[in-house]
């Protein structure tokens, strides 16, 4: 049972006792298998899945490479195309984008299989709901934009360009010095990951209350619930395809926002 | 089991969801403007459409940045 509960998605229906309305403690499965006192949990077998699935995607994608490309070779390009020209280029500028489309391209990847577990059948649980997760993304992010920053500007100068707006002068600094360090330094890599971790926690929740809701009104026994719990299906299908949108989205926002603090971090001062 | 399980019951719950619902409403207030915003660009101009898209988008992503924090906030704070 442990075993089974561990491989589930957390959509556990109601035992006796009637219904428990899920909550943050459906996302806390029990590890899978120990591994020298480790515990190995399911969203950490699914990451390294989706590293397997994606190197094998791009390494078929892009090995016997034709001048007339095939479907997969095709499917390849177009995902790495829609990343550097409408990522990469338009935010960071023609000059030095290249450099950053590996890390872009990688992570738009990496965001997007993670979060289409969340609907894909049988795995049901998207990595991206544990913030733990999502932490190191964005400390990476971080990382990369602050580092091509000072790369770019050099530490200090790199200080004044993410803190000192141009054309302001006079005692009007003192507030906004701290405030746009607070804004440009502190509370961008906090929002990276509230947003990731967020929206894959509220939309699995509302997936798992959906399915609960609706197999426990259906078993309840009385028609009338029977009735809205099959309502209750309906609208989980439809927050189902809801969550299809808001996946591409989230992948495409981290990747977006990322480029955009690098080219911000890149740019001269005007 | 009883018929109604909730009958003589006080209403159970956290009043942190009431706080979380509040704060949809403004976010998706400004969600509806920005969209409203791009959707008439684009019927004015629409060889601008990739370029408003990315600014929509960015618009929408820190609107919606208020009510997610406060997702994080309504499950993480007590009672």
């Amino acid at each position: 049972m442990s075993f089974h509960q561990s491989l589930g998605s957390g959509i556990v229906a109601a035992e006796g006792g009637g219904f428990h309305a899920p909550g943050p403690g459906s996302f806390e499965l029990p590890p899978v298998f120990e591994l020298g006192g480790f515990g190995v949990t399911k969203p950490m077998l699914l990451l390294v899945l989706s590293a397997v699935l994606i190197l094998g995607f791009t390494i078929a994608a892009s090995r016997n490479a034709q001048l007339v490309p095939g479907r997969l070779q095709f499917a390849g390009e177009a995902v790495y195309g829609f990343v550097r020209n409408n990522l990469a280029r338009d935010n960071i500028g023609s000059e030095h984008y290249m450099k950053f489309v590996p890390y872009l391209f990688s992570l738009f990847l990496f965001i997007l299989v993670n979060n289409y577990y969340g609907i894909f059948p049988l795995l049901q649980f998207p990595s991206f709901s544990r913030i733990g997760f999502v932490i190191p993304l964005a400390i990476i992010s971080w990382l990369v934009y602050v580092g091509t920053g000072v790369w770019k500007h050099g530490p200090l100068g790199y200080l004044k360009h993410a803190t000192m707006p141009s054309g302001v002068g006079g005692p009007i600094l003192l507030l906004l010095v701290p405030l746009e360090f607070f804004s440009n330094i502190l509370v961008r890599p906090v929002t990276l990951t509230l947003r990731l971790f967020g929206n894959m926690f509220a939309g699995h929740l509302l997936l798992i209350l959906f399915a609960t809701g609706g197999a426990a009104l259906l078993t309840s026994g009385n028609l009338l619930y029977g009735g809205v719990g099959i309502l209750s299906f309906a609208l989980g299908i439809g927050v189902s395809f809801l969550e299809m949108l808001v996946m591409f989205l989230q992948a495409y926002v981290f990747t977006l926002l990322s480029s955009m603090y690098i080219g911000e971090a890149l740019a001269d001062e005007h | 089991m009883d018929a109604s399980p909730t009958k003589g019951k006080a209403v159970e719950g956290s009043i942190n969801m009431i706080g979380l619902g509040l704060s949809a409403i403004g976010p998706g207030v400004g969600i509806g403007l920005i969209f409203a915003a791009f959707i008439s660009g684009v019927a004015r101009q629409p060889e601008a459409q990739s370029r408003l898209q990315s600014i929509a988008i960015l618009g929408f992503v820190l609107a919606e940045a208020l009510f997610i924090i406060t997702v994080a906030l309504a499950f993480v704070l007590p009672i």
